[in-house]
């Protein structure tokens, strides 16, 4: 018992003495506390899985945390097959990160506070993934925000930076706004927020409605929405994608474990988690399948155009995401699962790699900047071609196995499932098309910096490298879990694993269209490879002319369809004019103040009065106290 | 043989012109006399008691009040001699540095 609960403890503990002792003592050896930590959490996490392997479903409750009535939350774990998987791809790629840190954060002021952060959102990760009831979850879920903020606002003292982390909070807000009420709304439903009181009652919700404003809803599609709000805030989903591409203000390793490979799939994890709830409501299965289509191909599409390699990479990001999205609302929850299993890999390895490129240019972000790095970067350029063969579904890669699976679900997902399939694929395409421009931009062609750059260009440190080669491995060998049938019987074993928690997919289709499918997908992933290098190797110009062609297109694209713009315009600045005139103008400078002023003003004007018996003669005290004695004489006379 | 409400009627005259000059004059010195004849007017009525009553202790309270009076007016009238320095007047409705 105490091994699982040592899995979130470890890197709490990193976190207590890295953020007590870091600054006088420890300094520049943080990682010697943070990187064994983490990794041996690592090694518990692996036995958890070889447990789970061996049959056994864990389920304990460590503490009591909250007592009142028949309300009873525990700390508790839940470890089944679900959570055994998250388990493995958060520590694994926690540890290859924490190492590559140790490189990238070389030398920087804040590099105990760096690992201390870091631990404290492995610590919340784990709980997030290994929670056995909502409130733990939510514990969990608003922990890693907390984390994402710190880190994102790391460097503090740039103001897009501070101002990036602060988006990502207020936007995460309203996602977790919803999130909060629907775990209320379980509450009041099920009388209970553990896991397996909760989804082996779900049936009794079926059918209920709930009264909103004069209209009834039905309670799970309500219940599910409102979770679902959740995870569209922390998995950047429209129309909250808009902090994740900011994000990327944060230092790259940041960017590699926070947003792209673990804690933006906790809203994944959270429908997958739920599909008992999910499952029972076609409104809201459809709503997930339709957001994460319509984000994938959204943010596929902004990708094409941005410049800033981060950005490009965080986009890919978003759209990978949808995909996952657009699985679980076709029921196909494994193959969402499988997805974010294999794109922790790959996306981690695109993300440190394009850090091993910022950090060899000196913190240049602008690929129009770049070019040539090629021959000066082998092994960075190495793992930047596998992680793009991967993302883009080339077959035989992690990538491949996990998209395909999702496109075929799609696929048999009846019609909404079919247009979705239809994003789906034009998305793949974007992706093969901006994964390539990324390459031939940053590694091909000639040199496009400054020539003091290019004389400083290097390749990166072997504890930079190292971790780079571990997640290339990850990158091509993740996906051999989970081989589809056509291609190998019982091929799929990640989703037979997973199967007692998520269930089977629905839906059979013949070989023929399974081979339809998985050729599409093979074609565009070429065919976006091809165009890239038609555009930015064969023919240099090409971009340029295209882009002068569609120019209001590209505009839109390269401008984020204006909904950074929109928001401001339609909620920031709204929010803004109000909190000038009516919160500060009226509330705080009339009501506030004028209670803050009037009551010390009340309190002089009578003193004016009473200070007027203070005359300072001293015939006038003389006086007053004759008369007291007077007074006091009179009376002990007269009145006793 | 004097009797006892002689005394006592020629303290309480005393004590009476000890108040009048303390609340009516204006001038600091005199005000700080009348003070001396306050204390003074008591110190009769207790020699007076004390004889009527054949007991020291009055006597003994007379001589402590002496001592404190002494050593009130050589402060008293420090104060007052510092005090002129800085503000020449002894005039008591012109001090009122301590008006509210």
């Amino acid at each position: 018992m105490l091994k699982y609960t040592l899995i979130p403890l470890l890197p709490l503990i990193s976190f207590i003495i890295n953020i007590l002792f870091g600054r006088s003592i420890i300094k520049s050896k943080a990682h010697w506390i943070a990187i064994p930590a983490v990794a041996g959490s690592f090694v518990l996490a692996l036995s958890a899985f070889m447990d789970v392997m061996a049959g056994n479903v864990i389920n304990i409750n460590v503490y009591t945390w909250i007592l009142s009535g028949n309300f009873q939350v525990p700390v508790g774990f839940l470890i089944d097959q679900l959570t055994a998987i998250m388990l493995i791809v958060v520590t694994s790629i926690s540890t290859l990160i924490f190492i590559y840190s140790v490189g990238y954060m070389h030398g920087d002021g804040g590099y105990y506070r760096f690992f201390a952060y870091l631990s404290l959102f492995v610590f919340s990760m784990l709980v997030l993934v290994m929670a056995n009831n909502f409130l733990l979850l939510y514990f969990g879920w608003e922990a890693v925000g907390l984390c994402s903020y710190f880190l994102i606002g790391f460097w503090f003292h740039k103001k897009s930076a501070a101002d990036a982390g602060k988006k990502a909070f207020i936007v995460n807000r309203f996602g977790d706004f919803g999130f909060g009420l629907g775990v209320i709304l379980v509450f009041l439903t099920f009388g209970s927020l553990e896991y397996t009181q909760v989804f082996s009652n779900a049936n009794i919700a079926l059918g209920q409605t709930i009264n909103i404003l004069g209209t009834d809803v039905d309670l799970i599609t309500l219940i599910c929405l409102l979770l679902f709000c959740g995870a569209v805030g922390k998995s950047a989903q429209m129309p909250l994608h808009v902090w994740l591409p900011d994000a990327m203000e944060g230092p790259t390793p940041v960017s590699a474990l926070i947003h792209a490979a673990t804690m933006v799939t906790a809203g994944v994890f959270l429908v997958a988690r739920c599909n008992p709830l999910f499952s029972l409501s076609h409104t809201a299965m459809n709503t997930v399948a339709i957001v994460g289509g319509v984000t994938a191909i959204f943010a596929a599409s902004i990708g094409l155009v941005q410049n800033d390699i981060k950005r490009v990479i965080a986009y890919s990001t978003v759209s990978q995401l949808g995909y996952m999205f657009l699985a679980l609302g076709v029921g196909a929850y494994s193959a969402a699962i499988f997805h974010l299993y294999t794109h922790a890999y790959f996306k981690a390895l695109l993300f440190l790699g394009s850090g091993s490129v910022i950090h060899a240019l000196h913190d240049e972000q602008n690929m129009q900047n770049m070019g040539g790095l090629k021959k000066y970067m082998p092994v960075t350029y190495a793992v930047f071609i596998i992680a793009t063969l991967s993302i883009t579904g080339i077959p035989g890669l992690a990538g491949f196995f996990s998209k395909d699976e999702i496109l075929w679900r799609a696929y048999l997902g009846g019609e909404l499932g079919r247009g979705m399939w239809l994003l789906g694929t034009v998305a793949a395409l974007m992706t093969a098309f901006y994964s390539w421009r990324l390459i031939y931009l940053t590694f091909h062609g000639k040199f496009r910096g400054t020539h003091e750059k290019e004389h400083h260009l290097h390749e990166s440190p072997k504890v930079i490298t190292v971790p780079l080669m571990f997640l290339a491995v990850g990158a091509v060998l993740a996906g051999y879990v989970g081989i589809p049938p056509l291609l190998r019987e019982h091929g799929d074993r990640i989703g037979e694993f997973l199967a007692p928690v998520l269930g089977h997919p629905q839906g059979e289709g013949s070989h023929s269209e399974e081979l339809m499918v998985m050729g599409a997908s093979i074609f565009v992933a070429l065919a976006g490879w091809g165009v890239a290098y038609m555009m930015y190797v064969k023919n240099a110009e090409l971009p340029k002319k295209i882009g002068s062609m569609f120019r209001p297109i590209h505009n839109l694209l390269y401008n984020k369809y204006y909904v950074d713009e929109l928001y401001s315009k339609t909620f920031v600045q709204p929010i803004l004019k109000m909190s000038d005139k009516v919160i500060l103008g009226f509330f705080d400078a009339k009501i506030i103040e004028g209670i803050v002023n009037g009551v010390p003003n009340l309190i002089g004007a009578f003193s004016r009065q009473f200070r007027k018996v203070q005359t300072g003669l001293l015939s006038n005290y003389g006086l007053a106290m004759a008369l007291g004695a007077l007074a006091i004489i009179g009376y002990v006379i007269f009145m006793r | 043989m004097v009797p006892l409400s002689w005394y006592i009627v020629l303290s309480a005259i005393v004590f009476s012109i000890g108040v009048f000059g303390f609340l009516a004059r204006r001038n600091l010195i005199i005000v700080f006399m009348s003070v001396e004849l306050m204390l003074n007017s008591v110190n009769i009525s207790l020699v007076a008691f004390s004889h009527y009553l054949q007991s020291m202790r009055g006597q003994i309270l007379v001589f402590f009040i002496i001592t404190v009076a002494a050593a009130e007016a050589a402060i008293g009238l420090a104060i007052l001699i510092a005090f002129y320095r800085n503000n020449p007047t002894i005039k008591v409705d012109e001090i009122n540095l301590l008006k509210g």
